[in-house]
């Protein structure tokens, strides 16, 4: 291997711990979400465990916390997980994997941080470090946080127990934020969508069942999602 | 099984399948400009909504309290390009001195 090739791999190596790293510091945020809308520790470790999908399981979690039944819940967290089958596509031609356990365990690791390592990756043979490293480095660290967070919120009371409820609607606000910046493509039109959804959200929280507010609210996206260009 | 077990389980095993899928199926299917744009406008929807009901809503009831006090101010941090760590303790102090304030020091 010539030296520009190792220093590259070095690098993608690097990045990839790093976001790992990163993303660790939303596993306990997570946990503590869960704990907060009355999952037990263990349905918080299972969620980052099988699902791991980070913005699909804080939906499952808050749907529920609002009171929200199975189906609502489990819609809008299915909602969410449309963007990993996007991923998923645009990952075949890097990663290539070959037999049917291999594509099964790659499937698990994509999610918006690995997808995002892969195609920044100066070659072929990098995307799939960057995937594989930065992948299992988000998981190792995602469920090792998922329980010092769910852990650390079991034993919070009175004015802790009153921080943690106003974290979790920040920790939601941060999961969105990107979506609105100019760095984003189309942030008016993403703007409107997230405007027309909480709007649509709160005008139905008296009228309908709790929960189905949320998953309603993406018919937004149709009223707001500037559909002829 | 509870409830909220079967919430954890069908979730989960939905966001598998959605992953697999992407790996498995011709990529025509999914990049139809439609299916696109949806699923490009979906999160901003759904978590929008997610903020909106975790911060205001108690039940049915529209309600304010400590708790959108927190968002406005992690708004602010996050505008300003505040590490997640800083918005989330920001928005977590503001909520428990509304708290505080509310139940009479």
């Amino acid at each position: 291997m010539t030296d520009p090739a190792r220093a590259a791999r070095r690098a993608t190596i690097r990045d990839a711990l790093g976001l790992g790293v990163a993303v660790g510091l939303y596993g306990a945020a997570f946990g503590a979400a869960a704990v907060a809308a009355g999952l037990d520790a263990w349905q918080a470790c299972a969620l980052s465990l099988l699902m791991f999908t980070g913005a699909s399981q804080f939906a499952l979690v808050g749907v529920l916390g609002a009171g929200g039944g199975v189906l609502a819940a489990v819609g809008s967290a299915v909602l969410l997980g449309t963007r990993n089958t996007i991923y998923g596509v645009r990952l075949v031609p890097l990663l290539q994997p070959r037999g049917g356990l291999r594509r099964l365990g790659t499937a698990h690791l994509v999610i918006d941080e690995s997808t995002a390592l892969a195609l920044a990756a100066p070659d072929r043979a990098n995307a799939r470090l960057a995937f594989t490293v930065g992948g299992g480095s988000i998981f190792l660290g995602w469920n090792i946080t998922t329980l010092i967070g769910a852990l650390g919120a079991d034993a919070l009371t009175g004015a802790s127990l009153a921080a943690l409820d106003a974290v979790v609607p920040a920790a939601f606000l941060a999961l969105l934020w990107p979506r609105l910046q100019r760095s984003w493509a189309e942030p008016a039109a993403q703007r409107r969508v997230a405007l027309g959804g909480a709007v649509v959200a709160l005008a139905l929280t008296p009228f309908v069942p709790a929960g189905v507010q949320v998953i309603t609210a993406v018919v937004a996206v149709a009223l707001a999602g500037r559909w002829r260009r | 099984m509870s409830g909220l077990w079967l919430a954890v389980l069908l979730g989960s095993l939905g966001c598998y399948l959605l992953k697999v899928a992407g790996l498995s199926v011709p990529a025509a299917w999914v990049e139809h400009p439609v299916v696109a744009r949806v699923v490009d406008f979906v999160p901003a929807a759904l978590l929008a909504a997610l903020v909106a009901v975790q911060a205001a809503t108690s039940g049915s009831a529209l309600v304010v309290d400590g708790r959108l006090a927190g968002l406005v101010v992690a708004a602010v941090a996050l505008a300003l390009r505040a590490p997640f760590v800083v918005v989330l303790l920001l928005a977590g102090l503001t909520g428990a001195g509304v708290h505080w304030l509310g139940s009479g020091g």
